[in-house]
């Protein structure tokens, strides 16, 4: 059932409220931070209304924590902070990986800088989550319904990364519940039903099946399977991006997030100067969608990376390109005196002009 | 008294006793409200601790169940309670009443 | 055979003559009796009458356990009762969302004192002032008995520890944090109590502030939480037959025995500390 019947003119963040709910999340817990905090405030408006629980915690530590008991029932859960609250969120965001439970955890992030931790992972061990990464509310509120479809479907935290601007842009929007497909079930859920069975269920990062001998948890042999487990998981997500004049373009831009729809405006404005521009703008961060990258690679002479901060997903791109095509970083950091937000000079025209620049350099 | 004037003991109950589970940590003889729990000298069990023994006059009060941390113990309570004499060299005989 | 010239009885087996069972090895809802834990540790003990009130109380169908990390995780997969393991310090924060989403099941959480009161002393404080309706079991030796047995903000003046060789100094160290009293303070604590496993006495009358903790919180009164005081002779430096005194003369004294508030006792900011 929508909660949201009609277009509605919503802050950036009620959207994203709107579509948790809409995709079913029923449990939130968050801390309030810049500019994740709305968000917050949505959910605890949006939850109780449909039977749902959102706390505010008393952490980060505890938001995620929370979070982690209503994903062990069974229950569609959500957290999320921006990037400082989401390091103090690592130990548990690892350890709910290896626990094998469905969550998704919002980045608003205040500038790009977060690309490691939500790529890489601030966290202990191996482990990874599925990263999505949405250019404007639309997008944002279509990307956090499939998250909760996506965890659901890998028992895996999906994160989709967000910014300052999609928190806080109002936009007319339409947060009806979409249709991915049907969910597994969650008959690992626990709910006490199964003590004094002899088969009492157990969630653990440490493991998952119960002692039978004298041994303990046998951590090798779990987190070796979780592992194997982790790489069907990014070998069968479909990393995607959006794509734009890739085919004939001797220099492709690559830019995600709200930055990347400056990106987009400035190659299509190069594009009708005749300059043979193009733009991948990676949607999954996680899987990167290397092999369009790489498809690019064999006829494109170069890729400039546009991102706001001292380097980050470039590595991904020269990972992908690997050394077939020059690759260069053209953005940089770029926020204003708040440290929150992007600054004056992400403009169409400035960005234009650092494409033309690339392209000088290719010719 | 028994009628040859020995000593009578009433055992009310008994244990069984997993004498290889036992880590040797003495908590049940000092539980046992009857000190009818003693440990080994000498022996030892297959992990190299020295083990409880059991005594004449269990009162199958689950002391020693209670407190140890190794579960070594599983209690029994008789149906009807034992009268036992014991003879100058140790041998416990049941009185016949 | 016996080393002793005493009338031992034979405890091979079973009893031939007409018997009942009165306890078993292990209760029902633990699943393996043998562990790693070192000889005389309270912590199996204080495990065991957790399971043992739970299963009398009927709960074992309701029960969702969430496991902290310490020595006692070793009995995170071996319950017969749903288990969610968090992490060190994190479980009262696991067991709100656990006990938010599945308002009727019961949910315990048992953590050591290196866990609660050092690494989640936020969780727990605000899990209680919250009335979260969830039971916290504190298994409290004044160590961190897994990381080898080193001092916690619960460890007694006046104790060595593996950090505290000369013995646990105000000065040097600071003051120990009496955590059920903390807790007690609360306004959302509708149930505190401090038992100890050190005697079968002291187990008989904790298993019964386990079971008062468990039905406060099916009647949906408030937080719930019951410290219970176990034996570390490997992290004390004793012999295992003097824990049990040890414990009484030296740990008790600093965190007292009893039913430190109760829904009968209770007014806001007014504690009174029953002693057994």
């Amino acid at each position: 059932m929508s909660v949201v019947r009609e277009r509605q003119f919503l802050e950036g963040a009620s959207a994203i409220g709107s579509a948790m709910v809409a995709a079913g999340c029923r449990f939130f817990a968050g801390y309030p931070m810049t500019p994740f905090t709305e968000v917050l405030e949505s959910m605890a408006k949006l939850l109780p209304a449909v039977g749902g629980t959102c706390i505010n915690a008393e952490s980060e530590l505890e938001a995620v924590g929370m979070a982690w008991g209503a994903a062990a029932t069974g229950t569609p859960a959500a957290t999320g902070s921006t990037g400082q609250g989401l390091s103090l969120m690592q130990e548990s965001l690892a350890e709910i990986t290896y626990a094998r439970l469905p969550l998704v955890v919002l980045n608003m992030a205040r500038t790009q800088g977060d690309y490691f931790q939500a790529t890489r992972g601030g966290g202990h061990g191996d482990y990874r989550h599925l990263v999505l990464a949405p250019c404007d509310v639309n997008e944002a509120t279509v990307l956090v319904q499939e998250a909760f479809h996506l965890a659901a479907t890998w028992r895996n935290p999906v994160l989709v990364m967000g910014d300052y601007y999609i928190a806080h842009t109002w936009q007319t929007v339409d947060v009806a519940p979409i249709e991915f497909g049907p969910r597994p079930a969650t008959d690992w859920a626990v709910n006490g039903s199964t003590g004094g069975s002899g088969r009492a269920k157990l969630i653990s990062p440490l493991g998952d099946t119960k002692r039978t001998d004298d041994v303990g948890y046998d951590l090798a042999e779990f987190y070796h399977r979780r592992g194997l487990e982790l790489d069907v998981m990014a070998a069968t997500v479909p990393p995607r991006a959006e794509t734009a004049f890739v085919a004939d373009a001797r220099l492709v831009v690559v830019a995600y997030g709200t930055v990347a729809k400056y990106v987009r405006q400035a190659v299509y404005d190069l594009r009708t100067e005749g300059l043979p521009v193009g733009l991948i703008r990676p949607i999954t961060l996680f899987p990167f969608p290397t092999q369009i990258i790489r498809d690019a690679a064999s006829h494109v002479d170069a890729f400039a990376v546009y991102e706001n901060n001292r380097g980050q997903m470039v590595e991904d791109v020269q990972l992908a390109v690997l050394g077939a095509a020059d690759v260069s970083s053209i953005g940089g950091l770029s926020m204003d005196s708040s440290g929150f937000g992007i600054a004056p000079d992400l403009d169409v025209a400035t960005v234009r002009t650092r494409i033309r620049t690339a392209l000088e350099a290719v010719n | 008294m028994s009628e040859t004037g020995r000593p009578t003991i009433t055992t009310t109950g008994t244990v069984v006793i997993d004498v290889d589970a036992c880590k040797g940590c003495d908590l049940c003889i000092a539980a046992c409200p009857r000190d009818v729990l003693v440990m080994t000298t000498h022996e030892v069990n297959t992990r190299g601790y020295r083990y409880p023994q059991l005594l004449p006059g269990c009162i199958a009060c689950k002391a020693c169940a209670q407190i140890c941390p190794d579960f070594v113990f599983q209690v029994y309570r008789y149906d009807e309670p034992v009268e036992q004499t014991v003879t100058a060299d140790g041998v416990v005989s049941e009185v016949i009443r | 055979m016996s080393d002793h010239h005493l009338p031992i009885v034979d405890t091979s087996g079973p009893p031939r003559r007409a018997a009942k069972l009165v306890d078993d090895f292990t209760p029902a809802l633990i699943n393996q009796g043998a562990h790693h834990l070192c000889p005389g540790c309270g912590e199996p003990v204080a495990m065991r009458l957790i399971m043992e009130a739970v299963e009398e109380l009927q709960l074992a169908q309701r029960t969702v356990a969430v496991f902290g990390i310490g020595c006692y995780t070793a009995y995170s997969n071996n319950l017969d009762v749903e288990v969610v393991q968090a992490l060190h310090g994190r479980s009262p924060s696991v067991a709100t969302g656990v006990k938010r989403s599945l308002p009727g099941s019961v949910v315990l959480t048992v953590q050591g004192d290196g866990d609660m009161v050092n690494e989640g002393l936020q969780e727990v404080l605000h899990t209680a002032a919250r009335g979260e309706k969830v039971t916290c079991f504190l298994l409290n030796n004044g160590v961190f008995g897994e990381t080898g047995g080193h001092m916690t903000a619960a460890t007694v003046l006046g104790q060595r520890t593996k950090n505290t060789l000369e013995g646990r100094s105000a000065e040097q160290h600071g003051y120990p944090i009496v955590i059920g009293d903390l807790i007690a303070q609360l306004a959302g604590v509708a149930y505190a109590a401090r038992g100890a496993v050190n005697t079968h006495t002291n187990v008989a009358r904790t298993k019964r502030m386990v079971k008062e903790a468990l039905k406060i919180q099916d009647q949906g009164i408030g937080f719930s939480f019951v410290e219970i005081l176990t034996m570390c002779p490997t992290g004390w430096f004793i012999e295992t037959g003097e824990a049990p005194q040890y414990l009484d003369e030296h740990i008790e004294p600093t965190h007292r025995f009893g039913v430190i508030k109760s829904p009968r006792s209770r007014r806001a900011g007014d504690i009174q500390p029953v002693h057994h």
